[in-house]
């Protein structure tokens, strides 16, 4: 019985999928929620912003050089939470070959990469004031580089193939060995680093963290998840509209706007 | 059925060697490319004997992962551009099995010859002795590994404007653990840190992982290149 009821379930999850999954109705839902999201994302960017520069108090070790945190600290958890979308879309594009799923899992990737570049910049910035050089061989400073390359490779190879399809599925299987070869690198490093040096300069060290920074620094991951969630609208709406260009219903699209 | 898989197996593993044999100048210039390599860092660094043992490690396990890299270009573009994949596809066996059959080969004629010549490169490169056994076995158990992971993007960028550089593109970043710890493994048997035979374990481990792992990705992306 149960065993029925689940499959129903997953019948019924299906069926929803197909019905918004269709590039054309997933157009125009993401066009009505788009606005609510970029107004979402606006405001609690602005309030995360406003408490961390001014209402947080100062560190009483870093001063107000660790502020920028507030900026490094979201941008460094959707680097990896970025990736982790791109291999589940890219995953259920290849197996269920859904076309909504491949565009995701494509327009997921600059978007990831420009989070990992931020975390990287921000975080060398935040690393000269702190350890008195740009860039030290941290164990997460290395693996979110290895990252970046990641990204780099997934979006070179989505480049470099013409048909759709196959540059889909191609992408996909790599962001898969991506996928699980991160765990592995992760710890590759960690563990390099630890062989080398002891850990003696990294973010987790410092003191407990006070209340009056955890809130803006939560305030501004939910506004980097949402301003995430709007980019992908947007940019899978540009790309649904690039890919169904000759389909009678973009055509009447653009034809009703010029 | 399945004396009819290993015999299958066993046929294109020799067909591999025997086809890699007769272009053998592909097979040598990733082995000069190793030597060559090697020799540029004295060049560069200076022929001081304890700064060239400090970086020795580290220089041999990455001239290696180049050479390697290198020659994943030859894994399976001849045989995609003359036909060959397509009939193995066809054939009555998973084409996973065919694939290994073809990785292995492969790992005979570059890695392991490769890290058979490595204990002449250790030695320019002031390696003590003691480190150079453990130079062969990182390599013995790194080599293989590297040539499975690279299957895949090998086989992704069939036929791909720029295949060549892009494969290493694609595959670097996946070589970054075997590398740290291979270059590890020697670091620590010249005396510059823990015992090796961590590193070495762990090396076997990436070894099963990939073994279980590759051949079955590389098949998948096999078959979208020939879609």
């Amino acid at each position: 019985m149960g065993e029925f009821s689940s499959l129903a379930c997953v019948t019924r999850l299906i069926k929803l999928i197909h019905k918004y999954g269709a590039p054309k109705r997933f157009y125009e839902l993401a066009g009505t929620l788009v606005p609510w999201l970029a107004a979402l994302t606006a405001v609690l960017m602005v309030v995360g912003l406003y408490l961390g520069l001014f209402w947080a108090p100062r560190d009483y070790q870093q001063g107000n050089a660790y502020r920028i945190m507030f900026v490094h600290v979201p941008n460094a958890w959707m680097s990896m939470m970025a990736y982790v979308a791109m291999a589940v879309f890219a995953a259920a594009g290849y197996i269920w070959n859904m076309r909504l799923a491949d565009i995701l899992a494509k327009v997921t990737a600059p978007l990831g990469a420009s989070f990992t570049l931020t975390a990287l910049v921000t975080g060398s910035l935040w690393g000269k004031p702190m350890w008195g050089t740009y860039w030290v061989w941290d164990a997460r400073l290395t693996s979110e580089l290895i990252l970046f390359f990641l990204y780099v490779g997934y979006m070179a190879l989505q480049a470099s193939i013409d048909d759709a399809r196959r540059a889909a599925h191609a992408s996909a299987i790599l962001a898969i060995v991506g996928a699980v070869n991160i765990p592995i690198i992760h710890y590759s490093v960690y563990w390099w680093h630890t062989l080398h040096q002891p850990a003696s300069l990294t973010l987790t060290n410092q003191p407990k963290i006070y209340i009056s920074m955890l809130i803006p620094l939560i305030l501004m991951s939910l506004a980097f998840t949402l301003f995430y969630v709007t980019m992908l609208c947007v940019r899978a709406r540009s790309e649904i509209l690039w890919r169904e260009r000759n389909a009678d219903w973009v055509r009447k699209l653009v034809g009703s706007r010029t | 059925m399945t004396a009819d898989l290993l015999g299958a197996m066993r046929a294109v593993f020799v067909r591999e060697l025997l086809v890699f044999w007769r272009r053998s100048t592909e097979v040598m210039t990733a082995l000069v490319f190793f030597v060559i390599v090697t020799t540029l860092f004295p060049l560069a660094i200076g022929p001081e004997r304890r700064e060239l043992m400090l970086v020795a490690p580290g220089v041999l396990w990455v001239a290696a992962l180049l050479a390697t890299t290198l020659s994943l270009n030859h894994l399976f573009a001849s045989d995609y551009q003359d036909g060959s994949l397509e009939q193995m596809l066809m054939s009555p066996y998973p084409l996973s099995a065919m694939v290994f059959s073809k990785i292995a080969a492969h790992w005979v004629l570059t890695g392991l010859p490769l890290a058979l010549l490595s204990p002449l490169l250790a030695i320019q490169m002031a390696l003590p002795m003691k480190a150079i056994g453990t130079l062969v076995g990182s390599l013995l158990l790194g080599t293989p590994t590297l040539t499975l992971i690279g299957a895949v993007p090998a086989a992704l960028t069939l036929g791909v404007r720029g295949g060549g550089v892009l494969v290493s593109l694609l595959v670097l970043p996946l070589y970054t653990p075997v590398l740290i710890f291979g270059a590890e493994a020697v670091a620590a048997s010249a005396g510059q840190g823990f015992a090796s035979v961590a590193h070495l374990s762990l090396l076997g481990a990436f070894l099963a992982l990939a073994l279980s792992f590759a051949p079955w990705a590389s098949s998948a992306a096999l078959r979208v290149s020939l879609d």
